[in-house]
């Protein structure tokens, strides 16, 4: 199999604000292609558009509007983790010789359908997503012994975090105690516990080793790919207390780079809701089964941002066709270091957890120098 | 599909399959393990509360049927974890299902 790597990447911030997809598609790809010049966009062998929107042939569209002819060129859509699926597609093309260079451009509207799925009929009258992270969260708290303060910590963590990101849709810090005077949307979740929709897009190009090298002295590669779909619907999890599709996924992404998760120096992990992140950390092997609130909170004390750098989806917004791409830049610039205030020490490996459905699927992507 | 014919008219009948008796859920004409046919069990069917969270005044509960069917269902009064309960009221609105408890 032949090795692909990150090159290039582009992105746009994160906002409430109203545009067409199709701009917002562009925003990003321009971006992209701004900050590196030198890129042939004669050698685009394929354009995949990650996005829940309705509107049709998003990728030609793409591709004209930013002047590329690919071979390939088509949509991709898995609810949340639609970028980091369109990323291990990326990879696919190349590692099979059918492409050496692959642009993946993930973008959402605030208003986008892949909110909700309205197939999931299981959940009653109980479809938006708040459903899910309430029962999860009186769950975990049950399971461990958790309060309500303790999973405030993440949502005040990792809106610090996205202060230093400058597309982040969060602008402000928060404590505990607003966290805990926001909004109740539940018994079991406020407002501030939750990522937000937004307008958003994320870039990012890829190429085979040979293209890699002639483009860039510091590409990215991808060295770990692991995936799992263990349903659609929400209530065949069958357990409310940890992942399992995150937990294979993640088990296949380390078999495959070679690596130890504790050699996993920075990640950044699908904080959908404050519960996911240590659910996450958890079944991904970070930290034991009920101890994932209490690295979420040495990690917050210590000023570390080895957990979600740029702000997660509850600091950074949730774009869902642009998060995975998003997350997988961040990753990008913490190993080129080029992440400013936002840098982690020193890292060499990194970690993107992408998932859709309250975990029903998983992506993790395992990222080296 | 029959199970929606029946949960529009409020009765709660679930799927099994004929060929190897498998409780098939979602509901679906087709078993999912050896992909025979499904027809409606009409009975009544006791569920269990496996958790549960309020939103204002109503509790969302999540209800296990068979140790394996499991759905999100309304309910008034306080639920505890792993009591049993009934369908109270079932149907389509606007072309999604809703269930209540007692
Ligand atoms: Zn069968």
């Amino acid at each position: 199999m032949s090795e692909v790597g990150i090159i290039a990447y582009g992105a746009s911030p994160f906002t409430k604000e109203d545009h067409k997809i199709e701009s917002m598609l562009h925003k990003s790809t321009n971006d992209l292609f701004k900050k590196n010049p030198d890129i042939n966009k004669n050698e685009i062998d394929a354009v995949l558009v990650s996005t829940n929107n309705n509107s049709k042939y998003l990728s030609p569209v793409l591709s004209e509007m930013a002047g590329i002819k690919p071979k390939i060129a088509h949509s991709i859509e898995s609810l949340c983790n639609s970028g980091t699926n369109s990323i291990v597609s990326a990879f696919s093309y190349i590692s099979s010789g059918l492409a050496d260079m692959v642009l993946v451009t993930g973008a959402e509207r605030y208003d986008s359908p892949g909110q909700i799925l309205e197939w999931d009929n299981s959940r009653g009258e109980f479809k938006h997503p708040i459903f899910w992270a309430s029962i999860f969260s009186k769950s975990y708290k049950r399971e461990y012994g958790i309060s309500d303060e303790q999973l405030a910590i993440v949502s005040v963590k990792n809106h610090k975090q996205a202060k230093e990101n400058p597309n982040a849709l969060s602008k402000k810090t928060y404590t505990v105690e607003d966290v805990m005077n926001s909004k109740k949307l539940t018994d079991d979740l406020r407002l501030l516990n939750c990522s937000r929709p937004c307008t958003g897009s994320a870039s990012i190009l890829l190429a085979s080793k040979e293209v890699a090298e002639k483009y860039t002295d510091m590409p990215i590669w991808i060295t770990g790919i692991g995936q799992k779909t263990t349903s659609a619907g929400f209530t065949k999890n069958t357990s409310l207390t940890s992942m399992e599709s995150t937990a294979i996924a993640g088990q296949s992404a380390l078999k495959m780079s070679n690596r130890n998760i504790s050699e996993i120096d920075v990640a950044e992990v699908h904080d959908a809701f404050s519960v996911c992140e240590p659910m996450i950390l958890e079944s991904l092997g970070f930290t034991n089964p009920g101890e994932g609130v209490n690295m979420a909170q040495k990690l917050h004390e210590e000023n570390n941002f080895m957990v979600n750098p740029r702000g997660g989806l509850i600091g950074s917004g949730h774009p869902l066709g642009a998060t995975g791409i998003s997350q997988t830049i961040e990753i990008v610039q913490q190993l080129q270091k080029t992440a400013e205030n936002r840098q982690t020490n020193n890292p060499k490996t990194g970690l993107v957890h992408n998932m859709s459905a309250a975990a029903t699927s998983s992506t993790v992507l395992v990222l080296e120098k | 599909m029959s199970f929606e014919n029946e949960l529009e008219k409020g009765q709660f009948y679930l799927p099994e399959c004929i060929s190897c008796k498998k409780w098939v859920w979602p509901p679906s004409e087709f078993c999912d393990r050896c992909n025979g046919k499904t027809s409606l069990k009409k009975e009544e069917f006791e569920g269990k509360i496996i958790e549960f969270s309020k939103q204002n005044d109503n509790y969302f509960c999540i209800v296990e049927f068979y140790d394996s069917i499991r759905i999100i269902a309304n309910m008034t009064t306080c639920p505890k974890k792993d009591q049993i309960v009934k369908i109270l009221k079932c149907g389509i609105n606007d072309g999604g299902y809703f269930f209540h408890i007692i």
